[in-house]
């Protein structure tokens, strides 16, 4: 996909849809297509969150290191999800390892930008937050079965 | 009552067993095997989502459903978790050992019903089974349904059943396969995560869907949310149950399901039917 059809894609992303029609101009002025080969690292625990991703095709798993026991896989995102809210949280820092499964392509956002388009327009943050709090209700849903290990 | 019927045109009563013997056994998981068995007789056939009782002599019996080709005549499949007395008796068994027999007994998937819809499969850890007979049936008939797409949770990848067949039928463009793993391994490279994060990656017309679910209650009830959420409609929303079966026949009522024994109106019960029941927590 060029760089033209990713960004052609943007208001599609299923992120995005709620959004209205003024704020997904707002936030269009800020991203920028990115892609990452398999085995690239999106966000590494620990280091500054400075990046908002938008998966548009591919993979990204997201898991933590156990030292020398390598890294544990937690969850797999795929098309339509977005890659991580430690951007937007003090202390800005990644909580886990985001890396590309397989080929990855979509939109990415600067964090520092975000966040000041968020405080410039509480509107628009406020939205944004709706969003993201549907997806991390969605992600704490689904690792609270997990946790139950209802296949044992 | 259809599938009584057919019980009784196969068995000379529907209380007792037929001895068979055991002509092959696999392992497919930890914990998880395959018994082919002969069929109690010529020309015995079930329909998919029906099970049968195995019965261990001097143990005792359990309901287990039948996972093979409905269209092979010439055994009878069953896979099976060693969960207590009598799955473990049927664990030790071996190759050229008996069993008892009785079925096929129950409800059975909707695949006429589904005609011309697409299918969409969810599967958690054994419901893979009871729905394996209709993954032949839909290959065999492919041009009478639309897309078909199986979503498949397993423990672990150590715990995913019939790694070699669902690697053969990815190979096929006409149906979507998604397993995902609720604990990942270093060197699985599926998804990992809980099977109903898997539905924004297949492709479905929620309008023309016939959903069918296996597995525990708890993954179903999420399911079905997936499939609403969807717009998928309660009617063409179908899910296998599992309650203490004990005679088969609705003579013993240990299988009690509201107004319903699972044994004779299920497994396979057509949700908007049971819902009232199906969210009640003692039930």
């Amino acid at each position: 996909m060029t760089d033209l059809a990713l960004l052609g894609a943007f208001a599609s992303h299923a992120f995005l849809e709620a959004l209205s029609e003024q704020h997904r101009m707002r936030l269009a002025s800020g991203v920028n297509p990115f892609r990452a080969a398999p085995g690239e690292y999106l966000a590494r625990e620990g280091e500054p969150a400075q990046a908002f991703y938008l998966i548009q095709s591919g993979h990204v798993g997201i898991g933590t290191h156990l030292g020398k026991g390598g890294t544990a896989p937690i969850q797999t995102l795929g098309p339509g999800d977005v890659v991580g809210w430690s951007w937007l949280l003090p202390p800005y820092q990644w909580q886990f390892d985001a890396r590309a499964i397989d080929s990855v392509q979509g939109l990415v956002f600067d964090a520092a930008w975000l966040r000041d388009q968020c405080e410039q327009d509480h509107e628009l943050g406020y939205h944004l937050l709706k969003q993201l709090l549907t997806v991390v209700s969605g992600r704490l849903a689904a690792c609270r079965i997990q946790q139950l290990d209802i296949y044992k | 009552m259809t599938a009584n019927l057919q019980v009784h045109e196969q068995c000379s009563s529907p209380m007792l067993p037929a001895v068979v013997h055991i002509r092959d056994r696999r392992s497919e998981a930890p914990g998880v095997f395959t018994l082919a068995v002969e069929p109690p007789s010529a020309g015995w056939t079930f329909r998919p989502g029906q099970f049968n009782m195995l019965y261990v002599f001097g143990v005792g019996e359990a309901a287990i459903s039948l996972s093979g080709d409905p269209a092979d005549r010439g055994t009878i499949i069953h896979t099976i978790r060693n969960v207590g007395s009598v799955t473990g008796a049927l664990d030790r068994l071996r190759v050229g050992d008996a069993l008892g027999v009785r079925g096929p007994f129950g409800s059975s998937w909707p695949l006429d019903e589904a005609r011309g819809h697409d299918v969409v499969m969810v599967a958690g850890g054994i419901g893979l089974p009871p729905l394996r007979p209709v993954i032949y049936h839909l290959l065999r008939h492919r041009s009478d349904f639309g897309r078909i797409v199986l979503l498949y949770g397993a423990r672990t990848p150590a715990d995913v059943l019939y790694g070699d067949e669902l690697d053969q039928w990815r190979q096929r463009a006409d149906f979507q396969i998604q397993v995902t793993v609720d604990h990942g391994s270093p060197s699985w490279r599926g998804p990992v995560g809980l099977v109903t994060e898997l539905f924004p990656r297949c492709g479905f017309e929620p309008s023309r869907t016939v959903g069918l679910m296996c597995g525990p209650e708890v993954m179903m009830r999420f399911t079905i949310r997936e499939f609403l959420k969807r717009r998928v409609t309660e009617d063409r929303l179908f899910l296998s149950l599992e309650r203490n079966m004990q005679c088969a026949v609705g003579f013993c009522g240990h299988c009690q399901f509201g107004p319903n024994f699972v044994c004779m109106d299920g497994p396979v019960f057509r949700y908007d039917r049971i819902r009232s029941f199906f969210n009640v927590r003692e039930a």
